[in-house]
């Protein structure tokens, strides 16, 4: 299944990547090398199985409800390239 | 009755479905031990999971499993012994991981019902479509500088339920009631405190428009964020009436999502449904699928409160109470715990007209809640007693209610107090009345001569030389044989 | 004196606690190798004083008896691991000077059992390769290397540099299809991937978290027994981390192999396989089966399909995994008018074309219309490569591979960088182990032609490390595997 540049773009917009123009092709070419590759899996049936998302089975384990964490506005802040008042500040988003 | 849009061509029914957010109450929130306390500083709130350090993974709280099952089950749903958590990609400010853990395929919670009364007497059931729980974002704060927003990441990972309704909304009156009845049973089971204007319930409605009898649906448009359920009726009455117009001007509808703007009352639009929402949903791999045991939710099952609809019915049935008067009393639980308190070993038909009347006018005049009366439900109850046992009339009661209101004293006290204690001793009112005819002799005379429309006077004369302490029925009695 | 950087853990940690040296001299030593060894670019971060800190406070506790586990055994770790106060950046631009405030789980066992830290170690981006050329802070270089310099396979590339060439003592690394035993085999040391659960994912920069995990890279087999203990346990903060105790690793080495069942499978040998590693393949065979192990052939009928698979899962959850670096909370930002522009100006910048081209490649099999196809087929497919595993393993107790289809090829390979597919080969042998969720590690069995190390790949049952221990004691006595 051959993807086109526009399929690319679109990609590239939902991962929140650019990609100029003049690398359209390249990436275009090297996306469906690896969309061949990955194709393999076609012949394989797999009509009655379940897929598997958890690896060694299990539930999910659950905490109680009690106030562990937080109160670390410093530490969360301090890596922040950007902030203000105690906020991380960003472009203005409009609503 | 139905609800229709009538134009000069055409009658048209609204088709609506509501996704309503409803904030869980729990101590912490839904993935990590940090505090969902609200209203404390920014960012103040916040575990290195909430702000999406590197590294870092959800761990489940166990209360907000149960507050969802709660739900669950006071919507009469199926609960999903085995569900799944997921991840819905998308960017945002107030998005930390870029994603939101949140279930798709597989919610806690399945299909439901719950029934709602309408004002014409009739009531409609609303499908439950599902339930999953999920994770609140962030905040935004816009009006600190022109050029920037602000996060705070306090509400982040705060636990929510988001509701699915099937599009079984005809009219705005029943979206209105739907989300009164919803905030009633939420509030009833503590599971959320369901206060739309301040965000910890909120509303998306998806509104489309057909022609009566027609097959099928349009498309529709998604009403965003609407906080009061003023506000989500007259979004829905509004967007109806907008999609109308366009499709008799010949237009047609986009599949879109809209806003709702308070001031015009109107919805507004913001985007077409785009690539934008392709969420690329695939299971959380950091948390295993969640499995609930038989028991577990059997437990949850006896655990629960008797909600408004069946307290509704029984007030109804133990109380003689009306329906009206039934379902107010029911609407909130504080207030039906109130009345039943009252209620108790006492006239409770009675004992509903004065927290129907007396009680809630005070409130309402001075502002205060159900918590905050200064009359208790022993104060009512008693109140009901004495005037049932001819120990006041039901007129010195409305006096002795101010009192109750101003002084916080049982009834019995203040009637102790003021001395107004009804007499009912036959002497001391024939004493009375004898006093007052004496003293009308003119008008007895009158009486007597056929002007038997006087009798009311002498009543009143009686009443008021006893200073509204004689028993008026006594009185009554007395008078006439006196008076021959 | 003798060189103290060569000693093993276990021989160092005789020497410290007979106070033939102290824990200063002994990270003196390392530090000393390091900076004669700054041409490999091993570290990307060196941290001679928080070391020789850690080696005071080592001293003292070897003086008053307090010694732990691997109290003052100098590691490098790589810098996939937050550690707290310490520069860690995933060896990625986006990360530009990010400095966690927590510890990783992992690193903070190991620091509770005494260990000393030198420094963060280089890798592939986000783990993202297999020859470590794809990492903001340059390419490492092979110790082996003669004219040309050769990678050290990846991504735990500086992991594997830095104890080959005797820059630590050992090193932590991580897995995802191969990043801790191909550079293992490709440098000559010892690597094991612990089974799926062992060792906790908290605080490590996630990849794909469905197949992350952490584990040692050592100067030899008793070195790997140590540190795993140190590493591994139970995590309440990882929902996927194992309740089962970690066992005494240590104890099982020099047990009797007698009996053993070893697993050969067919499907790894195809035609083309390098002659060298296929005769290496069989000497090990024999080795083992000299002492008494029984060779038994097996099939892993879908293993061909473990590469799709894996090159559909992995990037599918890096893609959501690396949607946290936005440029908001920490690491590079490269500002823009709007916010989106905010996010692609510094994605861009920030990502390299490895890991941009697998969050490409992430995003599409996740998206609308290609979930079914991609994402859902490879996890069914993965059943079925675990199934593989779990019928052979009814026949036998471990399973024999070479780890690489290749030994170190020269950095900036011409085959290898014109096509990712080729560089993606490399882990033939070593992705199905994680995607089936298995412990196996690799160990050096000799040199080839070129006198480069070639590895031998051991693989287990879930959760049974211990037979892999016992086994690769036997082989490493057996083959004899010269350190450099």
């Amino acid at each position: 299944m051959a993807i086109d540049n526009e399929t690319v773009k679109r990609v590239a917009t939902l991962a929140h990547l650019r990609i100029e123009d003049d690398k359209l092709n390249a990436t275009k070419e090297e996306f469906n090398k690896i969309l061949d590759f990955i194709e393999q899996l076609k012949e394989v049936d797999t009509s009655s199985v379940e897929p598997m998302f958890c690896v060694n089975g299990g539930e999910v384990p659950m905490r109680e409800d009690v106030v562990t964490d937080g109160n670390l506005k410093e530490e969360i802040l301090k890596n922040a390239p950007m902030q203000e008042f105690g906020y991380f500040a960003v472009p203005k988003v409009v609503e | 009755m139905t609800y229709t849009i009538k134009t000069a061509q055409n009658e048209w029914e609204i088709v609506c479905g509501l996704e309503i957010h409803c904030q869980i109450i729990s101590k912490s929130k839904i993935f990590s031990g940090a505090s969902t306390e609200f209203g404390d500083d920014a960012n103040e709130n916040v575990s290195f999971i909430d702000a999406g350090m590197p590294g870092m993974l959800p761990v489940l709280n166990k209360e907000c499993v149960r507050q969802a099952v709660k739900t669950g089950l006071g919507l009469n749903a199926q609960i999903n012994k085995y569900s799944v958590f997921s991840r819905k990609n998308y960017f945002y400010a107030d998005q930390p991981n870029g994603y939101q853990i949140t279930q798709y395929e597989y919610p806690i919670v399945g299909k439901g019902k719950v029934k709602i009364d309408l004002s014409d007497g009739s009531s409609k059931e609303i499908g439950i479509t599902r339930i999953h729980i999920e994770q609140d974002a962030a905040k935004s704060i816009h009006d600190l500088n022109p050029k920037k927003s602000y996060i705070d990441f306090n509400r982040a990972g705060v636990g929510l339920m988001e509701i699915v309704t099937e599009p079984d909304f005809k009219s705005p009156e029943e979206v209105g009631a739907f989300l009164k009845k919803l905030r009633s049973i939420v509030r009833y089971l503590g599971t959320c405190d369901g206060n739309m204007d301040e965000g910890s319930m909120r509303c998306d409605a998806s509104i489309s428009v057909k022609i009566k009898g027609e097959q099928g649906m349009r498309e529709r448009a998604e009403v965003k964020n609407v906080n009061s359920v003023k506000f989500a009726m007259q979004a829905v009455e509004n967007e109806a009436k907008r999609q109308v117009e366009i499709y008799e001007q010949g237009g047609t509808i986009e599949q879109q999502t809209r806003q709702f703007d308070q001031t015009t009352g109107q919805t507004k639009f913001l985007r077409l449904k785009e690539y934008a929402d392709d969420y690329r949903y695939f299971p959380e791999p950091d948390l295993p699928p969640l499995y609930l045991s038989d028991d577990y939710i059997e437990n949850i099952r006896q655990e629960m409160v008797e909600l408004p609809d069946a307290k509704k019915e029984r007030f109804i049935k133990d109380f003689g109470l009306t329906a009206y008067d039934a379902e107010i009393l029911t609407e909130s639980r504080q207030t039906a715990d109130f009345f039943e308190k009252a209620a108790k070993g006492h006239e409770g038909k009675k004992v509903a007209n004065w927290i129907l009347g007396d009680l809630f006018a005070s409130l309402n005049a001075n502002k205060l809640t159900l918590e905050q009366s200064p009359v208790t439900p022993e104060m009512i109850g008693e109140l009901v007693d004495l005037i049932e046992t001819n120990v006041i009339s039901g007129k010195i009661g409305k006096d002795v209610f101010v009192h109750m209101w101003q002084s916080k004293k049982m009834p019995s006290q203040i009637i102790e107090e003021k001395g107004l204690k009804q007499v009912t001793d036959t002497g001391a009112i024939e004493a009375l009345i004898d006093s007052v005819l004496k003293e009308n002799t003119a008008n007895v005379e009158a009486y007597h001569n056929g002007k038997t429309n006087l009798f009311g006077f002498f009543v009143g004369q009686v009443m008021k030389v006893s200073k509204g302490s004689a028993n008026p029925q006594m009185v009554n009695e007395i008078l006439k044989k006196k008076l021959g | 004196m003798t060189d103290l950087t060569k000693l093993t853990i276990h021989e160092a940690l005789d020497g410290l606690k007979n106070k033939t040296f102290s824990s200063v001299e002994l990270t003196n030593a390392y530090l000393n190798k390091m900076a004669l060894g700054r041409k490999y670019n091993a570290y990307v971060l060196e941290t001679p004083e928080l070391a020789l800190e850690q080696a005071k406070a080592s001293d003292k506790r070897y003086a008053d008896g307090t010694n732990r586990a691997l109290e003052g055994i100098a590691l490098g770790i790589k810098d996939l691991f937050c550690t707290k106060g310490v520069r860690s950046t995933a060896c990625s631009h986006i990360l530009d000077g990010f400095v966690p405030e927590y510890e990783s789980t992992v690193t903070q066992n190991l620091l509770e059992n005494g260990a000393v830290f030198l420094g963060k170690l280089n890798m592939d981006e986000f783990a993202m390769g297999g020859s470590n050329e794809h990492s903001f802070y340059g390419p490492v270089i092979n110790p082996y290397s003669k004219e040309k310099p050769l990678v050290p396979g990846g991504s735990s590339g500086g992991s594997a540099a830095a104890v080959s060439a005797d820059m630590c003592a050992a090193a932590t690394g991580t897995d995802t299809g191969g990043s801790i035993r191909q550079p293992a085999a490709f440098c000559g040391i010892v690597g094991i991937k612990p089974t799926y659960g062992r060792c906790s994912r908290w605080g490590i920069m996630a990849f794909a978290s469905s197949l992350d995990q952490a584990g040692p890279m050592t100067k030899d087999v008793k070195d790997a027994a140590l540190m795993l203990k140190a590493m591994a346990g139970y995590d309440a903060k990882d929902s996927t981390s194992s309740k089962l105790p970690v066992p005494d690793f240590e104890k099982v080495l020099g047990q009797d192999i007698k009996g053993l069942k070893i697993g050969v499978p067919q499907e790894y040998r195809p035609d083309g396989l390098n002659a060298e590693i296929a005769a290496y393949w069989d000497k090990a065979a024999d080795m083992l089966k000299s002492r008494g192990a029984e060779i038994v052939p097996i099939s892993l009928p879908h293993t061909k399909y473990a590469l799709p698979v894996y090159y559909i899962i992995a990037p599918a959850e890096a893609s959501s995994n690396l949607a946290r670096y936005d440029g908001i909370r920490y690491g590079l930002r490269i500002d823009g008018e709007k916010l989106d522009d905010l996010y692609i100006n510094t994605r861009t910048e920030g990502f390299g074309a490895e890991v941009k081209r697998r969050i490409m490649i992430g995003t599409y099999v996740l998206s609308a219309g290609y979930y079914d196809a991609y994402y859902l087929k490879a996890q069914k497919v993965r059943r079925l490569i675990k199934n593989d595993f779990e019928e052979a393993f009814k026949k036998c107790d471990l399973i024999l591979t070479p780890t690489s289809p290749v030994s170190a090829f020269e950095i900036g390979d011409k085959s290898m960088n014109e096509n990712p597919i080729n560089m993606y080969l490399n882990d033939v042998f070593t992705v199905s182990v994680n995607l089936a969720g298995l412990p196996a590690m690799s160990l050096p069995i000799g040199l080839d032609k070129k006198g480069l190390p070639l590895g031998m790949q051991l693989i287990g049952k879930a959760f049974d490390e211990e037979t892999i221990f016992k086994a690769a004691y036997a082989l490493e006595q057996d083959a004899g595997f010269e350190r450099k």
